[in-house]
């Protein structure tokens, strides 16, 4: 159902994160605003608690749980706000989950608002998990800054996705997120960034594949236009006898900049670990091909990135 | 009907690629062959405005299309299919069929275009057209754009480049149906015999000038003959 006292830029910050105004009545869900927990609801096998020792909530989801969905967006639209929010999943055993988080901020006041997010999961043995997290920001004047930082732990058989959306508006970013992974278990990062203006972005992946046949598969797609920066560091250690991969592919356009840094270590004679990055500006070919199909530069261009953030 | 009027290209490092060609036709289906490196693909890629001539004008129906850009040209109707295939990150093959046929494909469309070329159409209408295809398949997708766009001029460059015999016969099959039911005109920059043959005209091209011209099945056979003149004449 609509939740009650948002106004109707909070409405849209909500829509750009989400993809949604409400959520289904009988749904796990927690609204924070501004710094206050504003709407919550559980069901049987999800639980949320807010800590109270620190902001923020703890999340439970039941073992066994089956395609349940939760979500926790979190909205900013006081200017000068800043906040860091400690959230906690805890994941059953064999439990079926898709969390959906975010963070709006919508700032035409002065001040720089910012909205720090530290994120720990704990995935029980052969869990699946899929995260989605969308990062929008909106209003000229102050700066909105989010720094995720995540720490995944994966039980034995676990699986989690992680994918990471921040197209619009996020003056600054350093998102950090590292995985202790167990045996049979994967972890895959699919990350999507586009930056522009004097934008900041700094993405970091730090992975530990302890258990044999542990696996991570990291990809970055971004693309940097006018006078933003963008640096991607990944850093998988293959401890165990696992395969490790991580892929940044990167557009950039007037000024944009960006830098990769990958860094593999094999600390088993049977890890298989891999790298690949390809950075540079959008091929001439592929605006030609599109511009024989009738569109202008401008619309192919547009066309090109889209589909390579899609 | 398309014109060239004297058209030379010089390339950026100083060589002279076409020289004082003119040409005009209006026939349906034309193969423009020659030897390697005599000018074929750069006489497509300035019907296509990729490339602007040096000197002379490009006409069709009479309209003087020299000055348009490759997008005018496209608005105006002329489709181009690409001797390499380009591929996309992200774009999937269905993206690219809609993109062509200027409108949003359902995947019943999409797979339609994709198994007149011969795709398992299902197998392909979400993938993206990227490295994971391989020239062949990407060659087939890029014809299948140009019949989405249905165009009245539709350029292939050396089409049967890159793709197996299979496929190739495939594409021959292709050429048969759009000679038989499309009503635009097609220009085949090709070296193969059996897309010569189906020509209505035939225009050769060595060493950067036109050495024949003429009605297909007659500049057919002389072609064949070993040691072709025409295909020396340029020197």
């Amino acid at each position: 159902m609509p939740f009650k006292g948002l106004d109707a830029e909070q409405i849209d910050l909500l829509k750009a994160i989400t993809g949604r105004t409400e959520f289904d009545e009988g749904s796990a869900y927690n609204l924070r605003l501004n710094g206050q927990g504003v709407a919550r609801s559980v069901t049987e096998n999800i639980n949320i608690v807010p800590k109270t020792d620190a902001p923020g909530i703890d999340i439970y989801i039941k073992a066994g749980t089956k395609n349940e969905t939760v979500h926790i967006p979190v909205l900013l639209s006081q200017s000068g706000l800043k906040e860091t929010v400690f959230n906690d999943f805890h994941i059953g055993d064999d439990a079926v989950v898709t969390i959906v988080a975010g963070c709006g901020i919508n700032n035409h006041g002065h001040g720089d608002s910012e909205h720090s997010g530290i994120h720990s999961f704990y995935i029980g043995k052969n869990a699946k998990v899929k995260y989605v997290e969308k990062h929008y920001g909106v209003g000229n004047a102050g700066k909105k800054v989010m720094n995720p930082t995540t720490y995944c732990e994966l039980g034995e058989g676990s699986y989690m996705e992680m994918d990471t959306v921040q197209i619009s508006g996020v003056d600054d970013t350093s998102r950090k997120t590292t995985a202790v992974v167990g045996r049979d278990a994967k972890i895959v990062v699919k990350e999507k960034i586009l930056t522009d203006g004097d934008q900041k972005a700094r993405t970091e992946f730090s992975v530990d594949l302890n258990g044999e046949n542990s696996g991570a598969h990291l990809v970055s797609r971004s693309v940097a236009k006018e006078n933003s920066s963008q640096l991607f560091v990944s850093d998988i250690r293959g401890n165990a006898p696992s395969n490790g991969h991580s892929e940044c592919d990167a557009i950039v356009m007037d000024n944009g900049r960006v830098v990769a840094e990958p860094r593999l270590s094999a600390n088993n004679i049977d890890a298989a670990l891999i790298h690949e990055a390809a950075i540079g500006k959008i091929a001439g070919e592929q605006i030609i091909k599109l511009m024989t199909l009738g569109l202008t530069e401008k619309e192919a261009e547009e066309q090109i990135i889209n589909g390579f953030l899609k | 009907m398309i014109e060239f009027r004297n058209v030379s290209y010089t390339s950026e490092d100083g060589n002279d690629i076409i020289k004082d060609v003119s040409f005009k036709f209006s026939e349906r289906f034309v193969v423009i062959t020659g030897p390697n490196g005599s000018g074929k693909s750069t006489v497509a890629r300035l019907i296509a405005g990729i490339i602007k001539p040096t000197s002379g004008r490009i006409f069709i129906d009479d309209k003087d299309i020299t000055d348009l850009s490759v997008t005018e040209r496209a608005q105006e109707g002329i489709s181009y299919g690409f001797q390499q295939p380009v591929r996309f990150k992200g774009l999937t093959v269905k993206d690219l069929l809609s993109l062509a046929s200027g409108q949003k494909l359902t995947t019943a469309e999409a797979c339609t275009l994709l198994s007149k070329v011969g795709l398992c159409a299902r197998d392909y209408v979400g993938r993206e057209a990227n490295a994971s295809l391989s020239g062949g398949e990407l060659k087939r997708i890029e014809i299948a754009m140009i019949m989405a766009r249905n165009t009245r001029i539709s350029v292939f460059d050396e089409p049967e480049a890159g793709i197996d015999l299979w496929s190739f016969n495939n594409l021959i099959n292709v050429f048969k149906e759009l000679h038989e039911n499309t009503q635009g005109t097609i220009i085949i920059i090709s070296h193969q015999e059996r897309i010569l043959k189906l020509a209505d005209r035939i225009i050769v091209i060595a060493n950067g000038v036109v050495t024949a011209d003429g009605e297909g099945s007659k500049l057919y056979k002389e072609i064949q003959t070993p040691g072709c003149v025409y295909y020396r004449k340029g020197e």
